[in-house]
């Protein structure tokens, strides 16, 4: 009679339309985190480490200090008459003041500014070399600034496991929450749907977006910024789509009953504003009090970068992200056994 | 045949609060019944029962012979059409991807575009649904009850709020459906409405059914009766003129007056006679048979349109 379109692949589909159609939508989950990671990235880069600043009194014998102006690698130095030097050090405008005397030479520094000591050491160093010491033992030096340990390699794991937090709460939690204030559930509700292929449409339009928001922070990152996944990219996918489903199980519970858009609001910041605090996206949590890091690796958001951290950059396989994945395990079947038991169509 | 619905002594309480208070209902297929009575008499309460989005707290509902809950609900599901009060179907989808969707959760069912043709929308078939007029949306809300071209159509205040053209553009497309003998359940505080749609009418108050009949009879049952208005430029003599023989009730607004009277010439004399004998010259003097208004007045003591509006 007439051709017959498949429940779940109409549900997928008016899914997805309903979120590209809304600009707003797309930008929170595809150009913010995006813009977070421009402007971050680009406020941390690492920059080269600043040289010790010194300065050389101009009235004392120039001889005995011209050593410290021939090691611009090392230290950046300049000559000041005294009293212009003293007060350059007292503003912190120089880390040290060199003033050659008859027998010796002073330095001039706060030994509880860290900068001032290493200033010290490399002036002293300088110094005495330039006055013909030789070293015993030859030091060779390999400098190392590798991909993976920059800032931004620690901040990209953070933000792809804010964003699946994200779009899971909001795409979820607070979607359903809009369809039963519209009394579009109770609508469906009255119709022949299978109340699985519902749930189902949900997965599926939420793996869709996740492979698309993955994508796109993982391309950035290398594109960008030179980021390079150390362990297998898949286990990458494993733990998104682990983390995904952990965060679909919390909004569910928080989406099960809720039918003013307000309250709901409030309980979806409620749930992940700690988490935006306390799980390391952006700095590590290991700034935290001791007693504070057994309950802050528990929360999932805490787990999924964790173990994404582990995989990314430290290379870890699945099995090196067991715990991480446990914790997201147990959030997903504890938050679906709520979800199913609360759920309402009304 | 079993009956589309049969309902037996349906009670549903919220707390101290009793919304349905025993109500029988039996809508044979083919029939168009309509719940009349203002906002707050239990028409919703008890039409989302039968749909089976509500338990009753006691009494029995059966669909096409079948009870909820008994492992047949998606068979039922499959067999009626629901247009529910104030659902907003997805804004950022177009009318056609609506009813598509809806299509999908039929086995069987009625071809889009067919539907589209039905509704007259074929214009805004690509139009946003948040960017319909409300008679739009809410023949959209209808094509996707109808959708699964279903035996029984559940109408909900189907056209409250809509002006009188987007009213009538709804009632030819019901009328449509039940060309083919189909049956309809349908709520609304318009009286105007039921007499236009129904076969049948209960008049629902406070959780119960107090009249039912089909709409004739209901009006019948004020006996052979009419209706005489017209405003006066002067205060005239109230008492006089409800003593007369033929006047059985009369009612004023300020200057506007509003006699019930025998169904008969004589009636109409006296009266006019008096209003002579007082000097009083009748402005916009009209005469009307009883409606389904003057029912619900005559059963309830209250003016439907007021008493909507205390419920609302």
């Amino acid at each position: 009679m007439s051709e017959n379109p498949h429940p779940l692949a109409e549900l997928v589909k008016a899914r997805l339309r309903e979120f590209l159609r809304e600009p707003g939508y797309v930008f929170w989950v595809f150009g913010f985190p995006l813009l977070l990671a421009i402007g971050l990235g680009i406020a941390f880069r690492d920059k080269a480490p600043e040289l010790p600043r010194v300065a050389v009194v101009a009235e004392a014998d120039p001889t005995r200090t011209s050593a410290l102006f021939s090691v611009p690698t090392r230290l950046r130095s300049e000559r000041l008459p005294r009293l212009e030097a003293e007060r350059a050090l007292g503003r912190t405008k120089v880390d040290l003041v060199v003033d050659a005397r008859e027998h010796d030479v002073l330095l001039r520094f706060d030994p509880a500014q860290e900068r001032s000591r290493l200033a010290r050491e490399v002036v002293a160093d300088v110094l005495q070399r330039g006055a013909g010491r030789t070293d015993p033992l030859g030091v060779s030096e390999q400098h190392v600034s590798e991909v993976g340990s920059r800032y931004v390699d620690f901040l990209l794991p953070g933000l792809i496991g804010l964003n699946l937090m994200g779009s899971s709460m909001w795409g979820i939690g607070f979607n359903l929450v809009l369809a039963r204030k519209r009394r579009l559930l109770r609508r469906y509700a009255v119709t022949p749907m299978q109340r699985a292929h519902f749930l189902l449409a949900y997965f599926f339009s939420r793996s869709i977006f996740l492979a698309l928001e993955l994508a796109l922070l993982v391309g950035f990152g290398k594109l960008i910024f030179g980021t390079h996944i150390r362990g297998n990219p898949l286990d990458i996918v494993v733990l998104a789509v682990a983390g995904a489903a952990s965060f679909a199980a919390i909004s569910l519970v928080v989406g099960a009953r809720l039918d003013n858009t307000e309250v709901a609001n409030g309980w979806m910041n409620f749930v992940m504003l700690p988490m935006w605090i306390l799980s390391g996206s952006f700095f590590s949590y290991e700034r935290f009090p001791d007693w504070l890091r057994v309950p802050i690796r528990l929360l999932p958001l805490t787990a999924v970068n964790d173990a994404l951290r582990a995989v990314y950059n430290d290379g870890a396989s699945l099995a090196g992200v067991g715990t991480e994945l446990a914790v997201l395990l147990g959030w997903g079947i504890v938050g679906f056994a709520v979800a199913l038991k609360a759920f309402r169509w009304q | 045949m079993p009956p589309a619905i049969r309902c037996r002594s349906l009670v549903k309480r919220y707390g101290d609060k009793v919304a349905v208070n025993g109500v029988d209902l039996e809508v044979e297929p083919g029939e168009c019944f309509g719940l009349l009575g203002p906002n707050g008499a239990g028409k919703t309460t008890t039409v989302e029962m039968i749909e089976g989005l509500y338990q009753p707290n006691s009494g029995s509902i059966e669909l096409f012979g079948l009870a909820w809950n008994q492992g047949k609900d998606r068979e039922i599901r499959e067999r009626f059409g629901v247009q529910l009060q104030e659902t907003q179907l997805a804004d950022k989808l177009t009318v056609a991807e609506v009813l598509r969707l809806f299509r999908s959760f039929y086995r069987r069912g009625r071809a889009v575009d067919e539907l589209i043709t039905l509704l007259a929308l074929e214009e805004e078939r690509n139009r946003y649904f948040s960017r319909l007029s409300g008679g739009q949306k809410q023949r959209v809300a209808v094509g996707c009850a109808l959708v699964g071209d279903p035996e029984l159509l559940f109408l909900d205040e189907p056209t409250t709020g809509l002006d009188p053209r987007a009213r009538k553009s709804l009632w030819s497309i019901v009328e449509k459906y039940r060309e083919q003998g189909r049956s309809v359940l349908l709520t609304t505080h318009y009286m105007e409405e039921a007499a236009a749609l129904c076969d049948r009418i209960a008049v629902l108050d406070q959780g119960k059914i107090i009249a039912l009949g089909t709409p004739r009879s209901l009006v019948d049952s004020l006996g052979m009766v009419q209706f005489v208005e017209f405003e006066v430029a002067r205060p005239l003599d109230e008492g006089a003129l409800s003593a007369l023989p033929s006047v059985a009730v009369l009612t004023s607004r300020g200057q506007h007056y509003r006699l019930r009277v025998d169904r008969s010439l004589q009636a109409l004399t006296s009266v006019l006679a008096e209003l002579g004998r007082q000097g009083v010259q009748p402005i916009g003097l009209s005469t009307h048979q009883a409606t389904l208004d003057d029912v619900f007045l005559h059963l309830t003591g209250r003016a439907l349109e007021r008493a909507a509006q205390e419920g609302a």
